[in-house]
């Protein structure tokens, strides 16, 4: 099924033409202002940059274009006849990880941009392991700079098989590789003369065809807690977001880590009030049948059950540039809860050439690393895998506030463990 | 799901939209800076995109009062018509307002005087801070939406500013998932845009759809109008014809709004929200291109005023 919306961020290693590609496609749809489109003219102009550098169109900050490179995610807004898009171009360097992880976090779809006379590098594979272990699922690669290589078919096809290879062994569901020039234009909105060999679809149709991911569960629904709403009479519902899957009004739910069961009595969305059911993503309130001390933090959930934990397996990617090891104390959120944490292992590094994990005992800026922590209170999780919003934490830093790891509950799937 | 749950009496689910999305992920942001801050305030300038933030804030807490003030930064150079709105708004919704006066920091002497001439714009960020360290907020959510401008366009959902109320766009904290932390120490404090991923056109249609009430300068209206620096300027108590222009009466409205010497109008003839949103959906110029004087001084003005601790 296509959806409507369609959420992608761009990915891969520094200079190999996100933000160019983006551009490219703003401009050659027409999502531009007339005065926007100027200004990036005249900005190009003022560097002596020729007439038109597209990276402009996303590298907006002072600094990006006077370095010409991209510092942190700038979204966009475009829409075509068939789909609204939103896209994060994020930035390539290895240093600025933790905002493409931000960019990616959110997405349905990667978009990953490989200059083809480098081919795959390691930043190209860390990005694309990160944006698996986020769970997006679905690949769009522009193997660009092609008319660097005069459109050479054996260049496209060496760089595609590497990179779909990779994706096979990251579990993407579907990967399309297009020989671009975003620089020129070629297959990126318009079908190329230069590449007369390529049958596929440009970007702009690979993206507009591409599946919506489904994030449902097949888990039960969940709702944390957000707030509690107190109702004329002295009654109380309890407001917070969806996830996972439909909730009904007459579902059966377990409000934990209390562990009592009740039933969802009445239940309202912000625009349409008392309905039957709300899909994951509404903001909602409920009542419930039995009185309860419910309140933020906690968790409503149907069948089948979180777990209730103080200990978990995680899958993380450290942002801070001091190293993670084992005794660490931090802060973890996790849904509407926060808590202090202490890291009792670090398990190791996941190697993202061979997607194992080097046994280890400390993580360093930028690295993925397997750990187990204990919470000073219950988490109610699913696996990642499971459930985007029950399965992610972040921790943070105690003095400065500082976000410094995405978390994700589980073991991922493609990496093999170290017994193994 | 077990069939017997399932009533004929039970309401039906209606096709969740994206607008459905978007208000209901606005809602969740604000609901999470209200439980994780200790003193927030919501600036409302009177603008579209902050009557839809009070808007959906009012919806989040409902039928509970609105926990936290709204606050308006005055330049003291308003349109009367928006400071109507915004006394009547106040009211209607039972909110406390907080007034952060730029005459009143003039007054006081912690800004100088730009004179008749000069833009109050940078003045607001001074007005802005005092206010936030006077009242000890630890949060201030606005209507800023990604898609206004380039800077704006990276900045976080929820954005820190430190000490100084400076933004700095190379130290942003990673904002991931639905996973909004609004940790600060004394002193420091959050912006937080909850309609960060709206466009122009997803206000107007939510505005529509929700029947927002707006100031009526944002539907066509005749004016007295001087064409200065490319657009429609309103000749009133701040803004007077200069020789060389010639003042002339004709059919505008507002895209935005905000201090009256610097915002612009343009011409228009829509005056249902029907007509404005069929308008912004053809638009060839973006909405602070349009109408905002601020914007035009270098490549980076929004940029440079928001690391400063503008809006
Ligand atoms: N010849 C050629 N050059 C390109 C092409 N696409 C991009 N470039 C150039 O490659 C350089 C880097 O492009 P960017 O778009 O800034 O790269 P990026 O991937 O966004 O870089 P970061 O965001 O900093 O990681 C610029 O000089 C572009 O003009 C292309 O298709 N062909
Ligand atoms: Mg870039």
């Amino acid at each position: 099924m296509v959806s409507d919306l369609l959420r992608l961020a761009t990915i891969g290693s520094v200079d190999d033409g996100k933000s160019t590609l983006v551009g490219r496609l703003l401009v050659d749809t027409r999502q531009l202002f007339d005065d926007q489109l100027d200004a990036v003219v005249n900005a190009s102009e003022r560097r002596g940059i020729g007439d038109l550098d597209l990276a402009f169109v996303t590298d907006g900050l002072r600094a990006e274009r006077e370095q010409g490179i991209t510092i942190d995610v700038a979204y966009r807004y475009a829409a075509t006849p068939t789909r609204k898009f939103i896209v994060a171009d994020c930035p390539g360097h290895v240093q600025y990880t933790r905002n493409m992880a931000t960019g990616a976090s959110t997405a349905d779809l990667a978009l990953a941009v490989v200059d083809v006379t480098h081919g795959l590098r390691e930043q190209t594979r860390r990005h694309l392991c990160i944006a698996a272990l986020l769970g997006v699922r679905h690949l769009v690669v522009a193997v660009n700079k092609m008319d660097v290589v005069r459109w050479s078919p054996t260049a496209f096809r060496s760089v595609a098989d590497e990179i779909e290879t990779l994706a096979g062994d990251l579990d993407f569901a579907t990967v399309v590789a297009v020989p671009t020039s975003a620089l020129l234009g070629d297959n990126v909105v318009e079908t190329s003369d230069n590449t007369t060999w390529y049958h596929g679809p440009t970007v702009l149709a690979a993206l507009e065809e591409a599946p919506a991911s489904s994030w449902a569960s097949a888990r039960g629904a969940r709702l944390p807690i957000q707030w509690v709403l107190r109702q004329p009479g002295g009654g109380r519902t309890y407001a917070g977001m969806v996830a996972g899957a439909t909730l009904g009004t007459g579902d059966l739910v377990t409000l934990l880590p209390a562990g009592i069961v009740t039933r969802i009595t009445e239940l309202n969305t912000l625009h349409a009030g008392s309905v039957a059911s709300a899909v994951p993503g509404l903001s909602i309130d409920v009542a419930l049948a039995d009185e309860t001390d419910a309140g933020r933090g906690d968790l409503l959930a149907a069948a089948p059950l979180p777990r209730v934990t103080r200990t978990l397996e995680a899958t993380v990617c450290w942002f801070a540039d001091r190293a993670l090891g084992a005794g660490s104390r931090l802060r973890l959120k996790h849904t509407t809860r926060t808590t202090p944490v202490r890291i009792d292992t670090v398990t190791g590094v996941v190697d993202v050439d061979t997607l194992r994990v080097t046994p280890g005992d400390e993580l360093r800026a930028n690295d993925i690393g397997i750990l187990t922590l204990t919470a000073a209170d219950d988490l109610v999780v699913d696996d990642y895998r499971e459930n985007r919003v029950t399965g992610s934490f972040i921790l943070i830093d105690e003095a400065t506030n500082a976000t410094v790891a995405a978390g994700m509950v589980g073991y991922p799937g493609f990496v093999a463990s170290p017994q193994n | 799901m077990d069939p017997l749950t399932v009533t004929t009496t039970r309401p039906v689910a209606p096709e969740t939209s994206h607008l459905d999305l978007l208000e209901s992920h606005a809602a969740f942001v604000i609901r999470e800076v209200a439980a994780e801050c200790e003193r927030p305030v919501l600036l409302f300038s009177g603008g579209k995109d902050s009557a839809v933030l009070l808007h959906i804030a009012v919806k989040a807490f409902a039928p509970g009062r609105l926990p936290f003030p709204v606050m308006h930064v005055d330049t003291g150079q308003n349109f009367p018509e928006v400071l109507a709105f915004r006394d009547a708004t106040v009211t209607r919704l039972g909110a406390r307002l907080v007034v952060a006066s730029v005459p009143d920091a003039i007054a006081r002497g912690r800004v100088a005087d730009p004179g008749p001439l000069g833009s109050r714009n940078r003045l607001q960020t001074t007005a802005l801070l005092d206010a936030i360290a006077e009242n000890g907020f630890d949060a201030a959510f606005g209507g800023a939406r990604r898609d206004e401008d380039k800077a704006r366009a990276k900045e976080r959902v929820l954005s820190f500013r430190d000490a100084f109320g400076q933004w700095d766009p190379r130290r942003q904290r990673p904002e991931l998932w639905n996973l909004y932390q609004g940790r600060v120490n004394a002193g420091e404090h959050l912006r937080a845009f909850p309609l960060s991923d709206w466009t122009e056109l997803d206000v107007w249609r939510y505005i529509e759809r929700e029947d927002v009430a707006l100031p009526s300068i944002y539907f066509a209206h005749e004016r007295a109008v001087v064409r200065r620096d490319g657009m429609w300027l309103a000749v009133n108590e701040f803004v007077a014809p200069q020789d060389h222009e010639r003042p002339q009466r004709r059919q505008v409205r507002y895209r935005t709004v905000g201090d009256a010497t610097c915002t612009g109008a343009v011409e228009s003839s829509a005056v249902t929200v029907a007509e404005v949103v069929r308008e912004v959906a053809t638009a060839t110029v973006s909405e602070r291109g349009a109408t905002r004087a601020d914007d035009r001084f270098s490549e980076t003005a929004m940029e440079d005023r928001k690391r400063e601790g503008y809006f």
